[in-house]
């Protein structure tokens, strides 16, 4: 016998950090497939460069902190992290914005706060934003989904494009790029045009949002329906996200179907559905418990279709949860469960 | 694992949240049927095997004792004495390894046994105990030193009294066993059913006749048969019921099985008598019939011996007193090296560093458990806010909240998210992804608030002795200036009475100087405060 002393249960843990994570990165492979599927090889080389850089970064920091590198890397939050930033980014984003984000995503928003669990931010969108605001330019420039351009970039163009921003012999961005579906949507609606006049002049669109875009949704939501599946995360939080943007954009789809789009565009077009199941869902920075979840993914839902209808930017899904992160705290005071043997008076 | 279905019950049941499904591990020992273990050549029998004052002890080195003699007396209400568990020579009384989780050493009485196990004399049983005053019933379960079986070991005799102004409508009867591994109250229900329910009826008159259920988890199928069976049998069968409920861990801790019963939840801080429930274990039950039908006090308990490290996993009935070495060697030792002893369930239970500890009262289980069966969790990594603790939770607290307080050494806030409701289950720790060992923390939590709470009331009344002191210094001081006024004027009215009888007269005038001297004199004396007074 053995004198350590650990404390009951003494039971074989069931869960385990590095197996949740390794379920997430599991259910992301759907909508990364998708992804590289319609916007080509750009998109794997930007995961390989995010997962690279993320890690050293993160071994780095653990050294400059002498705290052991194995085990915080072993608990692969930090490719969960570089993952979810590769599939943010526009797939020809020079090489070195992608190692800026993942320097900012692990060393300031997450190491500096102390680590995995410490970090009041979504790192991954903390990143993005960061990025966003500092180069607008190169953060929307998307490509067009290769069904479109109808030009078929290699492996090694991609590279070269994601390394030395060059583009093959006889093609030039005008022809591999597009404007994103929502950021279409809001252009041309600021232009005074109607939904019906929107979707008749353009390729873009497909049954509910972009072509393509609206195929990658779907492989997202696949993921997200594994994790339920799984237990990974619970009902709540993607639920209450989509409930909460799906109500504001059928009630104002009701009152003028002509200025707004029909609600399972917001669904299918940009980040909605990635953000619902894999981004807000994130347990570190969301809210614990199951009321304040309800209250926090609604509240994202919303915040996404005020900025996406009357905000400065086309896609708001990182926006509102680094918003709603700050709340989250705040959100879980107040919404406490009534423990057992208290009254019926909020337990305090 | 249920072996055949078991009929669901017509009687609406409720739920508690959270709780965990866990392999149960009963088959290792369920089949075992209860043997009596040989009797040990020592017996280590601690005074205090329950919650209260310790026993006062009534014998002394040397002397020979009989098999069922009281060798401590309860000491104050809640309190419970203590008998010898065979016949034989006390050769000390002095601290030896108990079975504690701290690991530290009791008072124990070391009973020589002589191998004839011969009885002292017993009172006579109380057949009649329907007729008797409660209060004598209740004077023998006392006697017999009965305290609760299932693990917390308060007196029985004090909780099946409630009191004139309290109405218990309900006695519930715990036969849930939802520790996986212990199997020793399936056992007893299987093999002494009818023996339970003549507890079980005593208590119940004692109670003033509420109605009765009997909890038992579905997974014990046999034990819900024999006890119905018996119950059909009994005349107890209008007011009680056995109740099949699901299994689910911890639904045999008494606040989760009379929620699942009645519905009803015990208040935080409460008892259930406040909500006119009592609970009680069957081991108890059966322990009351032993001591109100036989006259026999609580000597011997049913202890499943068991675990993948134990060579013959068993259920036996063991004396107070058998050191836990002894019963295992009767299991035929064991199979492999173990990883750790746990004394009681593997959720709850405790390591023990010490296999000769004694079996004693609420003693339920040794479990030997392999490496498999209990690994080393590892390092613990940093909480992720998962919330699967939350989930788990049974008492609907906020673990990990509890778990960031308890480690910032916040304890203001710990209680505030009512640390203090939790029931250290251990579905927390067991769901946790990052292997952090919340009971742990939570038991640090709950110690350093007790400690901090002595401090305070030492403190408090420190400052009450103090300020008691300085208020009667300063009464002490007014007496004696109220003294001296007094004096003072009584000199004065004199003289001037004096003075105006007689105001020549010399001799009167030096008199009245001497005094007026000696008064001063006085004054002086007294001038120091008379401290220690």
């Amino acid at each position: 016998m053995t004198s350590t002393l650990i404390s009951s249960p003494h039971v074989p843990r069931v869960n385990r950090v590095d197996r949740v994570m390794l379920q997430v990165l599991l259910a992301l492979m759907p909508g990364v497939l998708a992804m590289i599927w319609f916007f080509g090889w750009g998109v794997l080389v930007n995961v390989i460069l995010a997962v690279g850089f993320a890690v050293l970064a993160e071994a780095l920091v653990l050294l400059l902190r002498r705290r052991p590198v194995l085990p915080a890397l072993g608990d692969l939050s930090a490719v969960v992290t570089a993952v979810l930033f590769a599939i943010s980014i526009p797939p020809t984003l020079p090489w070195w914005m992608t190692l800026l984000g993942m320097l900012f995503a692990i060393v300031l928003v997450k190491q500096l706060y102390g680590g995995l669990g410490y970090n009041p931010f979504n790192p991954a969108m903390a990143a993005y934003v960061f990025l966003l605001v500092s180069y607008p330019v190169a953060m929307t420039n998307w490509l067009a989904p290769e069904l479109l351009s109808g030009i078929d970039l290699s492996f090694s163009d991609s590279l070269a494009m994601i390394l030395h921003q060059v583009l093959p012999a006889g093609v030039d961005w005008d022809a591999v790029t597009a404007a994103t579906p929502l950021d279409e949507m809001r252009t041309q609606l600021d232009e005074q045009l109607t939904i019906a006049e929107i979707r008749d002049q353009s390729a873009l669109w497909g049954v509910f949002g972009g072509r393509g875009w609206e195929w990658i949704s779907a492989a997202f939501l696949l993921g997200g329906l594994y994790l339920l599946w799984r237990r990974t995360i619970t009902w709540h939080i993607p639920v209450s996200m989509l409930a909460g943007l799906l109500s504001l954009a059928t009630l104002f789809w009701l009152i003028d179907p002509q200025t707004h789009p029909f609600p399972a565009f917001h669904l299918f077009s940009g980040a909605a559905i990635l953000g619902a199941f894999f981004i807000a869902t994130d347990p570190v920075t969301a809210t614990t418990t199951r009321r304040g979840q309800l209250i926090y993914g609604a509240c994202i839902g919303a915040t996404v279709f005020v900025i996406r209808t009357w905000g400065g930017y086309p896609d708001a899904v990182a926006f509102a949860v680094l918003l709603m992160n700050i709340a989250a705290p705040t959100i879980d005071y107040y919404t406490q469960p009534r423990v057992f043997g208290h009254g019926r008076e909020r337990a305090r | 694992m249920a072996a055949t279905p078991v009929p669901t019950s017509e009687r609406r049941l409720w739920t508690f949240h959270g709780g965990i499904h866990i392999a149960d591990e009963k088959a290792l020992s369920n089949a075992s049927e209860i043997t009596v273990a040989p009797i040990p050549k020592q017996l280590v029998i601690p005074l205090q095997q329950h919650i209260g004052a310790p026993a006062r002890v009534l014998v002394e080195v040397g002397e020979r004792v009989l098999k069922g003699q009281c060798i401590a007396a309860a000491d104050g209400y809640v309190s419970a004495p203590v008998h010898a568990s065979s016949s034989g020579t006390v050769i000390a009384i002095e601290a030896r390894p108990v079975p504690h989780p701290s690991g530290l050493s009791a008072l124990c009485a070391v009973i020589e046994t002589d191998g004839e196990d011969t009885w002292a004399e017993l009172p006579e049983p109380l057949t009649h105990y329907a007729q008797l005053d409660p209060a004598e019933v209740r004077e023998r379960i006392r006697w017999a030193g009965v305290v609760g079986m299932g693990g917390a070991s308060f007196p029985t005799g004090v909780k099946l009294n409630p009191g004139p102004d309290r109405r218990i409508d309900t006695l519930v009867i715990n036969g849930a066993e939802c520790e996986p591994y212990i199997t020793c109250d399936d056992r007893l229900m299987r093999e002494r059913a009818s023996r339970i329910l003549e507890g079980v009826r005593i208590m119940r008159h004692l109670l003033g006749g509420p109605g009765v259920l009997i909890g038992i988890e579905d997974n014990k199928p046999e034990a819900i048969a024999a006890m119905r069976f018996a119950l059909g049998e009994s005349d107890l069968r209008a007011s009680a019921e056995v109740v099949a409920i699901p299994t689910r861990y911890p639904s045999g801790g008494e606040k989760q099985l009379i929620r699942i019963l009645t519905g009803k939840e015990v208040p935080s801080h409460g008892i259930p008598a406040q909500i006119g429930i009592v609970c009680q274990n069957v081991g108890t039950a059966h322990a009351v019939a032993e001591a109100v039908l036989e006259g026999r006090p609580l000597i011997s308990r049913v202890v499943t011996v068991t675990g993948r490290a134990i060579t013959t996993p068993r259920n036996l009935a063991a004396r107070i007193g058998t050191p836990a070495a002894e019963l295992i060697a009767h299991c035929d030792g064991y199979r492999e090296q173990p990883r750790k002893l746990v004394c009681g369930g593997p959720m709850m239970g405790f390591e023990l560093h010490d296999q000769v500890v004694p079996v004693t009262k609420p003693v339920n289980c040794l479990l030997a458990l392999t490496a498999a069966e209990a690994p080393d969790p590892g390092q613990a990594l940093a909480c992720i806010r998962c919330g699967r603790c939350a989930d788990a939770c049974p008492a609907n607290l906020l673990p990990q909240q509890l778990y960031w307080f308890a480690r910032a050494k916040d304890f203001d806030h710990a209680q505030d998210y009512n640390l203090f409701d939790c029931i250290e289950c251990g579905c927390c720790a067991q769901v946790c992804p990052s292997h952090i060992p919340l009971v742990q923390y939570y038991r640090y939590a709950k110690t350093e608030v007790w400690a901090r709470e002595q401090e305070k009331r030492k403190a408090e009344e420190a400052r009450q002795r103090h300020e008691a002191k300085q208020a009667r210094l300063e009464r002490q001081e007014r007496e004696r200036q109220a003294r001296l006024r007094q004096k003072k004027e009584a000199l004065a009215a004199k003289a001037k009475a004096e003075a105006g009888d007689n105001a020549g007269s010399e001799a009167k005038q030096a008199a009245i100087a001497a005094a007026r001297a000696r008064a001063a004199a006085k004054q002086q004396g007294t001038g120091e405060p008379a401290d220690g007074a």
